[in-house]
Parts: C-alpha cells; sequence; structure tokens
C-alpha cells in the first residue's frame, strides 16, 4: 500500500544555499515530495514528456514514470474533479492548470466540490489537493493567456491562496501545501519562472499564512503580491537613492491571509501603498487595505492608503499597451514618492 | 484526385483562388514565423503549416455571408474565409489599424464584418459560441449556417459535447469541423481519445459524422459542402474530422519531443497546396507557368502586407481604456 516514508514531518535543514531560478525551485519541490511519500503524484495538460508549457516539471516523466507525471486530455473540469476525487480518497494530487485563465473551466469542481466538502461533509472527508497554475501577463499572450485571478479563489471559503514571490519561497511554499491537508491554490507567476535565488538544497517547509519582510525601510509600507514584489523592490533601490526607504511586505498566502506582519509595518511607517498585477476592483488589495484600515494599523496611518494595481481592461496584445495594463516599477516609485511626499 | 476534382464541380478560377489562399496561408506564417525571429513580433503564434486544404476546402462551401469561428491556429480560416492578409499582419505587428486594433494578435484575429467572428485562445471555446451563433440564425429565419473549427484536442472538453447535444436537439444550422492533426500539443489522439475515429463521438448525439482526408482540398470541399447544404435546409447539424497534420511544432517553445522526424517527413509528402497543384496540372486547368505566378502574387500580396503593417501607427496609449465598460 501507498505510505509516507520515514522522513515525512522531518524538516532536513541544510545550512549550504545554491541560486536556483523559480522553476527549478518548483521542481526541487515536486521531486522531493514525490520521494519523500507515494501518495503524491501530478496530473495535467502537457506536463509529461513536454515537460509542462513553462518547463516546470522537464525531467520529471523519466523519474518518476507516466503513472505519476500524467499526461490528461485538454479537459480541465475532468482534471480538476480527479484530483479532488483522489485527494478525498487516500491520495496526495498536484494538479496543474496550463494557465491560469483556464482555471475558469475548473471552477465548478474547485468552489463547489473541493472547497466544501471538508465542511459540508461535518469533516469527514478532507482534500489535501495542490492546484498549481501560471498566472500574469509579459508575455504578449493577450486577453485570455493573462489573467490573474486569485481574488475569485480569495473569496471562497474552504480554498487556500499562496502566491510566491521568490525561488525560497516558492520551493518552501510549494511543500508547505503538499502537506497540508486542505485545497491549496498555488499561483505561480510566468515572468517569474526564470528569476534566480537561493535556495537550500533538502526539504524544508515555509509555513502557511505567515507574510515575511522582503526589504526593511522606515519611510512606507508596500505590501506587494507574486511579480509585485522584485518590481516594489526595484523601485525601493531607485529610490533609496533618494534617501526614500521602502519596506516591502510580501503576503505570500492571500487565504488565509493574517495581516500581522502587514500591520507592524505600517505601525512603523505610518504610510502604506498596496500593489498587486490584478485589476484594482475587487481586487486582493482591498483586503490588504481593509485589514489595515480597520485594525491595529489605523492609528498609526499618517496618509490615506493607497492601491496600485493593473487597470480594469482585458490584457492587451501590443506590447506598450500591455505595459499600461499593470503596475511597472516607475509607476511604484511614482505612487510611493507622492505618498511618501504627501502630494497625492 | 482527378475524379474528384471533376465532381466537385468547382471552375478553374474558383481552384485557382482556392490555389491561391493557400499559398497565402503557407506565405503569411511562414513570414510571421521569420518576423518573430527577428524580433519584430511578440507574442505567441500558432503556425497552421501543412492544413490549409483543411482551412481553404471548408470555407469554399461557404457563402459570404456564413459565419465561422476558429481557433488559435486560426491563420488558415481567417484567409480562407476571405481576410485581408495586410489587416492581418497589422494586427501581429499590434498596430491600430489591425483587424483587432492591436488589442488581439495573432490568436484572437476576428474580421466580424467579414463573418469570421474570431480565433479564439481557449481550446473549445469556439464551439459553444458557435451553437449559439446558429440558434441566432435559426431564430431570425436566416439563410445562413455557421461553421466552427476546433482541433483534436478541443473534442475532449466538455464544451464540445455539451454544444453538439444542444445542435442535435434544437438542429442547429451548425457544421462542427474537427481538425485532427493527430496531437494536441505533445498530447496524441490515440492517447487523448477512447475513439479511434472523432467522428464517431456524432453517433453519441445522433447526428451524422464523416472523416475525410483534410490534405485533399477536394475531399474536404465535398464533405462540408453535403453538411452546409444540409444544415441550410434545416436538416441540422453535422460532425466532420479533417485528418491533417502540423508540419510545425505547437507554437514557439515546443521542442517537438513527442513525435518523431520521420513521423513529420511522412506527413509533408503529402503537402495539400502540391497536392493540388498536381490535380490542376493534370487535369490541365494550368500551366506550370499559371502555377508560378499565382505563387508570386500570393509571395507580393505577403511582401506588400509587412510593408503595410510596419508603415502603420501604434495604438495611442491613452485609448487604452476604449472598449471597457465595466
Ligand atoms: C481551455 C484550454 N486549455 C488548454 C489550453 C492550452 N492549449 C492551447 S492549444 C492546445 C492544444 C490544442 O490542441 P487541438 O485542439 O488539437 O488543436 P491544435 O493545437 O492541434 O490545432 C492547448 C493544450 C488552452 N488554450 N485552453
Ligand atoms: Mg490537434
Amino acid at each position: 500500500m501507498l505510505k509516507q516514508r520515514e522522513t515525512a514531518g522531518a524538516r532536513e535543514d541544510s545550512a549550504e544555499t545554491r541560486e536556483l531560478t523559480y522553476a527549478q525551485a518548483i521542481r526541487e519541490a515536486l521531486q522531493l515530495a514525490m520521494n519523500r511519500d507515494e501518495r503524491v503524484f501530478m496530473l495535467g495538460e502537457d506536463i509529461g514528456v513536454y515537460g509542462g508549457a513553462f518547463g516546470v516539471s522537464d525531467g520529471l516523466i523519466d523519474q518518476f514514470g507516466a503513472e505519476r507525471i500524467r499526461d490528461t486530455p485538454i479537459s480541465e473540469a475532468a482534471i480538476a474533479g480527479a484530483a479532488i476525487g483522489s485527494a478525498m480518497t487516500g491520495m496526495r494530487p498536484i494538479a496543474e492548470i496550463q494557465f491560469m485563465d483556464f482555471i475558469t473551466l475548473s471552477m465548478e469542481q474547485l468552489v463547489l466540490q473541493g472547497a466544501k466538502i471538508r465542511f459540508m461533509f461535518g469533516g469527514k472527508a478532507t482534500v489535501p489537493l495542490v492546484l498549481r497554475t501560471p498566472a500574469g501577463s509579459g508575455t504578449g499572450a493577450a486577453a485570455q493567456h493573462s489573467e490573474s485571478l486569485e481574488a475569485w479563489f480569495v473569496h471562497v471559503p474552504g480554498l487556500k491562496v499562496v502566491m510566491p514571490s521568490t525561488p525560497y519561497d516558492a520551493k518552501g511554499l510549494l511543500l508547505a501545501a503538499i502537506e497540508d491537508d486542505n485545497p491549496v491554490i498555488f499561483v505561480e507567476h510566468k515572468l517569474l519562472y526564470r528569476t534566480k535565488g537561493h535556495v537550500p538544497e533538502g526539504y524544508y517547509t515555509v509555513p502557511l499564512s505567515q507574510s515575511d519582510i522582503k526589504r526593511e525601510g522606515t519611510d512606507l509600507s508596500v505590501i506587494a503580491t507574486s511579480i509585485m514584489v522584485p518590481r516594489a523592490i526595484e523601485a525601493a533601490e531607485i529610490l533609496a537613492k533618494k534617501g526614500i526607504e521602502l519596506e516591502v511586505v510580501d503576503p505570500r498566502t492571500l487565504k488565509p491571509y493574517d495581516a500581522t506582519i502587514a500591520t507592524q509595518s505600517v505601525r512603523k511607517t505610518g504610510k502604506a501603498l498596496v500593489v498587486h498585477e490584478a485589476p484594482k476592483t475587487g481586487g486582493f488589495g482591498a483586503e490588504v487595505v481593509a485589514e489595515l484600515v480597520a485594525g491595529d494599523a489605523f492609528d498609526y496611518l499618517d496618509a490615506p492608503v493607497r492601491r496600485l494595481a493593473g487597470l480594469d481592461v482585458p490584457i492587451p496584445y501590443n506590447r506598450e499597451l500591455e505595459r499600461a495594463a499593470v503596475p511597472q516599477v516607475e509607476d511604484i516609485v511614482r505612487e510611493a514618492r507622492a505618498l511618501v511626499e504627501g502630494v497625492y | 484526385m482527378e475524379t474528384k476534382l471533376k465532381e466537385s464541380g468547382l471552375d478553374s478560377a474558383t481552384l485557382l483562388e482556392a490555389l491561391r489562399k493557400m499559398h497565402l496561408i503557407r506565405l503569411f506564417e511562414e513570414k510571421a514565423e521569420s518576423l518573430y525571429a527577428l524580433g519584430k513580433i511578440h507574442g505567441t503564434m500558432h503556425l497552421s503549416i501543412g492544413q490549409e486544404a483543411s482551412a481553404v476546402g471548408s470555407c469554399l462551401a461557404l457563402q459570404p455571408d456564413d459565419y465561422i469561428l476558429s481557433t488559435h491556429r486560426g491563420h488558415g480560416h481567417c484567409i480562407g474565409k476571405g481576410a485581408e492578409p495586410k489587416l492581418m499582419m497589422a494586427e501581429f505587428f499590434g498596430k491600430e489599424v489591425g483587424y483587432c486594433r492591436g488589442r488581439g494578435g495573432s490568436m484572437h484575429i476576428a474580421d466580424v464584418a467579414g463573418g469570421n467572428l474570431g480565433a479564439n485562445g481557449i481550446v473549445a471555446g469556439g464551439i459553444p459560441l458557435s451553437t449559439g451563433v446558429g440558434l441566432s440564425i435559426q431564430m431570425q429565419q436566416q439563410d445562413k449556417v455557421c461553421l466552427t473549427f476546433f482541433g483534436d484536442g478541443a473534442a475532449n472538453e466538455g464544451a464540445f459535447h455539451e454544444s453538439l447535444n444542444l445542435a442535435a436537439i434544437w438542429d442547429l444550422p451548425v457544421v462542427y469541423i474537427c481538425e485532427n492533426n493527430q496531437y494536441g500539443m505533445s498530447m496524441s489522439v490515440e492517447r487523448a481519445c477512447a475513439v479511434q475515429r472523432i467522428a464517431q463521438r456524432a453517433a453519441a448525439y445522433d447526428i451524422p459524422g464523416m472523416t475525410v482526408d483534410g490534405n485533399d482540398l477536394f475531399a474536404v470541399y465535398g464533405a462540408v459542402k453535403a453538411a452546409v447544404d444540409r444544415a441550410r435546409t434545416g436538416d441540422g447539424p453535422m460532425l466532420i474530422e479533417s485528418v491533417t497534420y502540423r508540419w510545425r511544432g505547437h507554437s514557439k517553445s515546443d521542442r517537438q519531443r513527442y513525435r518523431s522526424r520521420d513521423e513529420v517527413k511522412e506527413w509533408m509528402e503529402k503537402d495539400p497546396i502540391a497536392r493540388l497543384e498536381k490535380a490542376l496540372l493534370s487535369a490541365e486547368i494550368v500551366s506550370e507557368a499559371d502555377l508560378e505566378q499565382v505563387a508570386n502574387a500570393a509571395r507580393k500580396t505577403i511582401e506588400d502586407s509587412v510593408a503595410f503593417a510596419e508603415a502603420a501607427a501604434d495604438p495611442d496609449p491613452a485609448s487604452i481604456l476604449e472598449g471597457v465598460y465595466a
């Protein structure tokens, strides 16, 4: 029978760190998880010999075979359903939806089945599922291949939502998501796949629901998700030369979202700018702002809390329009500066 | 092919026009490919080189005001339906004069005025829409049909099954053309489908299904013409499986590890353009010189379309919110 190996639950810390890309870090997490737990398997479109649309699962089929790296027909509802059904009955599936846009075809199974089962059945069943999917614009693939739909899932009780911004977090959060007994929507960013960062060897987890300070600063807290984290850091480097110090906070897990770190940061800086790629209206940023102004940060605010987000527009194909549709480094610099200098 | 040519009833002017369009498709895509390599156009593209007879033969069975819906691999359908290559090329360049004002790109080219309701970035995304178009034609009692293209991979989406059933119970004037080019990205039809022939699935909806050689213009035309005529007289939908092959990778990033060079080579010998040329020659409809002239004229059209697109203006960034109403 399929059993967890002895290493399960153990944390094999390694002092050694290497540079890996975000995609490699994810692949390493997948390898580690599949090596230590036979119940873990992957299913999705073109994840086998093709190696996944973005090469994330490259080579895994050679290592784990076609049973565990399971190519499916183009059937997103069935992918989600097969993952949920198998998760309810003893397996620990990792489903891949090739582009986040196509998760729209999986919605019923995810939202009405997977998210509800544990609660609705009185806790008699769990759904230990991870659904990985690449989101975001910047590839010239236009309106149906550029969506950032994380806020939809944040709004559904019963789904966890994770959005790593660095290779280190990607690996540790993915391993934590796989360990978790509940469905996790794991949102990767296409433009981050090739970014590099330090990633320790061996097994480690980054706890879900824990924000991280990616850069310390004193003048303004920038709370940013996914690709906007490196953009905010770049903006911070530019502003540092002008004597403005941004603190960059990365929520990492959007649901359940713990506002403690953002709140502490804003209590220190007195100002907050929330940045994400998804359209502003109804976006996750609204939740971040609400947690700040309705909570313990309110009394410490010296300025209005601002949001910088994608325009409420489908992502255009034309390169310049595409850039203009979502926040760029220069936009963060401009908005941050305006907030710090009080000209808004 | 010669007897099929005669049986087709197509006159020589029509046949030469069909050949011209097949050349246009191939040359358009070869050009797009090289422009991409030069970094002049960006994003992604899906080439239908090798599948030209399927697109052109199908559209040949349509009247100008009939509709088509297309796919991510849609340049051929678009040209087949009569679109202007220069406006397609301008869209590829992201220019304001392009078919979608530079907002859509390769994967979303639509020529609404010409009856092409769009390429589609979503596999099977057009199939339910076409069912709705058929419903609209029926409710307005128009003398039109809707022809919808999709791939073998798309036939495994729920949308395909729901739509065919709906079209069948309502007798909608829709012709479903499954272009079976053997793969959905890396997934072969044999691995992805339980049935041997996708056309067999018509039986589940009690509509006629038929498999044709998609690299034979006359075979495609004959089958689609019969289906279109049938739909136009109110006899309901039909499923046609057009068996063909894509010569290029799925998109720009495909290393093609799932198929052999020999397999590709084998299919390249079934070149639909060469086959049509041969049939036209042996039926003595054209001379070698005529063929050369058709190819050269098509080449010039594509060269001109690039010059047109390069010279055209980009969209004004200030116009980004135009068309956004909510
Ligand atoms: C709903 C959906 N799932 C997956 C994709 C990614 N994708 C784009 S084309 C394609 C293969 C489609 O195969 P097929 O329908 O046979 O058409 P072909 O590419 O062979 O012309 C895939 C998987 C998509 N665009 N939409
Ligand atoms: Mg195909």
